[in-house]
């Protein structure tokens, strides 16, 4: 328990440096950034406390947010995910999640692929209308939010798949 | 009584997803106006430090550049100096430093943003060194913004590509005044818009401050006019200006403090009562 606790502060600190520190410098093509953050809350153990989760969820927004100067805006679509996990989970993973014996690694790549897909679009979406805050660019924001949705899974995907153990 | 605690302890996942998502909405709304957003600002100790021993190891890549730019400010005041004779206003780039009431101080730009739609860049000078809200900032080839909030040893500008930013400009060889704006469509590109459609408008124009506020001097190269079209109500332009900086690869920049912006405020004061 206590080896998973320092992990996990491990995880959070790490991800929120490189997030700051190196993605949030790409701007590919001007504007296509990865928000890989959210790895830490597409990943977080599923048995554990959610009061905990979301707030830890803020946290990490938050954090983002401090570097990026941008009010709320990171916290704001962290909290949301965090808070409409379970539903998607069961609708990705079906009765596995049902049995709270999920590990993610040893999910179906499909099944994987879709739990990712979902919980990103939706959180760049929030994060791109509250930052544009105009719906009359809807355009813009749903732009930036495919293009950075495409770039944030592609990462997420190879990620956990570069840093998982091997299934023995 | 015990039904309300019920109710809060069976609720308390959604109850703290609530208050902490109606916080963040309103941060984010805060940080939307302009002057508001203090308490979430990468000027702080732990942000500003981080990116302060980050910016010193990428200063190192970036050296050629800056040498570049120096040798070619250089190259251009020695130019002016034995050009001296034919100096007129009109050649010299930042001439309000030959005004007493105009200051300059430099800093490093730590953190440069240009993809979001409010962009911000943080530098490394602070109310210690004297900087204060409202200073122009520069660099030695066009303006980059205005400080909106200080810490120690750190401040905050609000970029000329944030949403936010609306700054007096004046096209070079008329008075005609506008505000410049961005259309956070591309970070190479600012708008000027209101500017009277009697104004001699022509392709390649230069663009610099208007000196109506107190904030930059007159004559501050910004860009030139890359299109032009009338507005909507067909009485006034709206320039697409080619910015003269590079907003994506700043590194050392100039804070312009004004001795007189007191003295002009107090005027202004009263006026607006």
């Amino acid at each position: 328990m206590n080896n998973a606790v320092i992990n996990m502060t491990f995880r959070f600190i790490v991800l929120v440096l490189v997030q700051v520190l190196i993605l949030n410098n790409i701007n590919f093509l001007g504007y296509i950034n990865p928000y890989i953050y959210i790895l830490f809350i597409i990943l977080y153990p599923v048995k554990n406390s959610r009061t905990l989760f979301v707030f830890l969820s803020f946290l990490i927004g938050l954090s983002v947010d401090l570097f990026t100067d941008s009010g709320g805006v990171h916290a704001a679509a962290s909290v949301f995910i965090a808070y409409i996990r379970p539903p998607i989970l069961k609708f990705s993973f079906g009765t596995i999640y049902e049995n709270q014996t999920i590990k993610f690694a040893q999910t179906e790549p499909g099944k994987r692929l879709i739990y990712f897909s979902i919980l990103t679009v939706i959180h760049h979406f929030i994060i791109f209308s509250l930052e544009v805050f105009n719906m009359s660019d809807i355009i813009l924001i749903l732009q930036k939010t495919l293009f950075s949705s495409i770039f944030t899974i592609l990462l997420c995907l190879l990620i956990t798949v570069l840093f998982s153990k091997k299934p023995r | 009584m015990q039904q309300i605690i019920n109710f809060v302890i069976r609720n308390k996942t959604f109850l703290l997803f609530l208050l902490l998502f109606v916080l963040s909405l309103a941060l984010t709304i805060q940080s939307h106006s302009y002057h508001k957003s203090k308490f979430i600002s990468s000027t702080n100790f732990l942000t500003g430090g981080i990116y302060n021993k980050a910016n010193s190891i990428k200063a190192y890549f970036n050296l050629k550049k800056e040498n570049e730019i120096l040798v070619e400010e250089n190259s251009r005041l020695k130019s002016l100096l034995y050009n001296y004779k034919i100096l007129d206003e009109n050649l010299t780039l930042i001439d309000s430093s030959f005004h007493e009431n105009f200051k300059f101080k430099t800093a490093t730009v730590i953190k440069n943003s240009y993809s979001h739609t409010k962009n911000y860049l943080t530098i490394d000078k602070g109310s210690n060194e004297g900087i204060k809200q409202d200073l122009g900032v520069i660099t030695s080839k066009g303006i980059v913004g205005i400080i909106d909030n200080t810490t120690k040893n750190y401040s905050r500008v609000i970029s000329i590509l944030n949403t936010k930013s609306r700054i007096n400009a004046q096209l070079k060889n008329s008075n005609h005044i506008g505000s410049l704006i961005w259309n956070t469509k591309s970070p190479e590109y600012v708008q000027l818009i209101d500017i009277s459609k009697f104004a001699p408008v022509k392709v390649g124009d230069t663009i610099i401050t208007g000196g109506q506020s107190s904030i930059f001097p007159k004559g501050i190269p910004i860009g030139t006019i890359a299109t032009f079209a009338i507005d909507v109500n067909g009485d006034m332009y709206t320039l697409n200006i080619k910015l003269f900086n590079d907003m994506t690869n700043i590194g050392h920049v100039f804070i312009i403090t004004n001795s007189d912006t007191d003295e002009i405020k107090s005027l202004e004061v009263p006026l607006d009562e």
